[in-house]
């Protein structure tokens, strides 16, 4: 099988049951993306699969080989954070940190579908959407932390969205 | 999980052909496959089908390809202006990341969340027929008080089936001999009685391609759900409703309520208590009479019955007040 992460090319030979998100950490070494619950209801391996944040758990690798698939490695490196790793950083947005890559992919594609004028549980009209403090806990629901840093993450999300 | 042989179908009529499981967004699938709720033999995977278009018709309704993602039937804008009750209720389910990998077809095809269908060293007749069912004078807090049998109190855990059957969606499918049909949502699912593990009418092999929606409604739309949680959890109880007032009279309604049975509920006579008449509490508490005529509570779900008229009542307040 053949993969494109965070733009480079990849060959490997999985099981053909091998979920995206075992292919990233068992296969390619990519450990960033974490397994929580391995069941989509923790978003620790959430990742960007054209653009569109998914669980890697929930889907199998061998549907993803014509997809361009973006991991936390591919988002930025200790020299160059992302904007949402530094606002993380400065912003408290973690204890132990096992939920934050997840977090940082969610909220990349998270704030892309804000821009795309998509609409939200707690949108009181679905068709202009401001991206208040509720709108972010609600829009970044799939993602838990169980040391409960949800203040500063929501914090640090903001501080990216309005920048 | 076990392992299967995996196919890729490049058309509907390959895929219904290959004679296997189909797979799409798999959110729902592949959680049961690695508990081996699920074990099929063959995955036929239909995500690159041409399937994924909303398109308006002639008529003015919608036609929906079975592969367009939640997220994404949220966010149209006919469904926004048109069907806000359908906007609303998939953004009341799940989470960001599922909506996204969620398919239109698939939503209507979940399993339930029930957690001894999901623990496989408990009874479960719809997991494992004839084995019983634990959920019984189980813990049964989340379960069906509504359209149960003694096999079964399993409920249908969609947000957006909900709103399709208030808005009488039709399911379009193509059978594997060829032949298509179109199955109204009112049709699509089947009663427990004494085969749970028969959830639809759909058969072995059958794909769905499309779900047409009628032309918009009039009146007011609202979906309304009650859960444990603010965010990512399944329905309490919850409520797809459609209503239109003319005269100071309710000219037209349409309910659907999620999380009281084993499909997206519908019951004509609740309707009935309503139209013709003008929106008063005594009028909404006809209405939720009907509705809960033959609930039944199995002990950790009794309150199930009145928060459903409570919320039905909110509800209707919301539907017919001052501006309707």
């Amino acid at each position: 099988m053949h993969f494109t992460i965070n733009g480079a090319r990849h060959e490997a030979e999985p099981d053909i049951r091998a979920s995206l998100l075992d292919l990233l950490r068992e296969h390619l070494g990519l450990t960033g993306t974490k397994k929580g619950c391995d069941h989509g209801q923790c978003g620790a391996c959430t990742v960007l699969v054209n653009g569109r944040r998914i669980n890697s758990c929930l889907t199998l690798a061998v549907m993803h080989q014509d997809d361009d698939i973006l991991t936390i490695e591919g988002l930025g490196s200790a020299d160059a954070l992302h904007p949402l790793q530094a606002a993380f950083v400065k912003h408290d947005g973690f204890q132990c940190g096992y939920c934050t890559p997840g977090q940082i992919c969610s909220a990349v594609g998270m704030l892309d579908e804000v821009a795309k004028g998509w609409p939200s549980h707690v949108s009181g009209s679905l068709s202009e959407i401001e991206l208040t403090g509720e709108e972010i806990s609600e829009r970044m629901s799939g993602n838990l932390c169980r040391c409960s840093a949800y203040p500063n993450i929501v914090d640090a999300i903001s501080e990216v969205a309005r920048a | 999980m076990k392992t299967f042989e995996y196919a890729k179908a490049d058309s509907p009529e390959a895929a219904v052909a290959a004679g296997g499981r189909f797979i799409a967004g798999g959110t729902n699938l592949l959680d049961l496959m690695k508990l081996q709720i699920e074990t099929p033999e063959r995955l036929v995977d239909i995500s690159r089908l041409d399937l994924g278009d909303v398109e308006k018709r002639a008529d003015g309704g919608l036609t929906i390809g079975a592969l367009v993602p939640n997220s994404d039937l949220a966010a149209d804008p006919r469904v926004i202006k048109g069907y806000p009750v359908l906007s609303r209720a998939l953004l009341a389910g799940a989470s960001g990341q599922l909506r996204n990998k969620a398919t239109t077809g698939g939503n209507l095809l979940q399993r339930t969340r029930c957690p001894y269908f999901y623990d496989t060293a408990m009874a479960c007749n719809k997991r494992a027929p004839g084995s019983g069912c634990a959920a019984i004078g189980g813990f049964n807090r989340m379960l069906a008080i509504l359209g149960t049998s003694d096999q079964c109190i399993a409920t249908h855990p969609s947000d957006m089936a909900v709103a399709m059957r208030a808005l009488d969606a039709m399911i379009v499918t193509l059978k594997p001999d060829g032949d298509r049909r179109r199955i109204a949502m009112g049709d699509f699912y089947r009663l427990p009685g004494d085969t749970p593990q028969i959830e639809t009418v759909i058969e072995p092999g059958e794909l769905i391609t499309h779900i047409e929606l009628p032309p918009p409604p009039k009146g007011r739309q609202l979906y309304r759900k009650v859960r444990d949680r603010a965010s990512y959890a399944f329905a309490l109880v919850s409520v797809a409703g459609i209503v239109s007032v003319e005269d100071g009279k309710i000219a037209s309604a349409a309910l659907a309520f999620g999380g009281l049975g084993p499909m997206p509920w519908r019951n004509s006579a609740v309707e009935a208590a309503l139209i013709g008449r003008a929106p008063s509490t005594d009028v909404f508490e006809a209405a939720a009479d009907a509705l809960l005529a033959g609930a039944k509570g199995h002990g950790a779900n009794d309150f199930k019955i009145p928060l459903t008229r409570r919320t039905l009542i909110a509800s209707l307040r919301d539907l017919t007040g001052d501006a309707a």
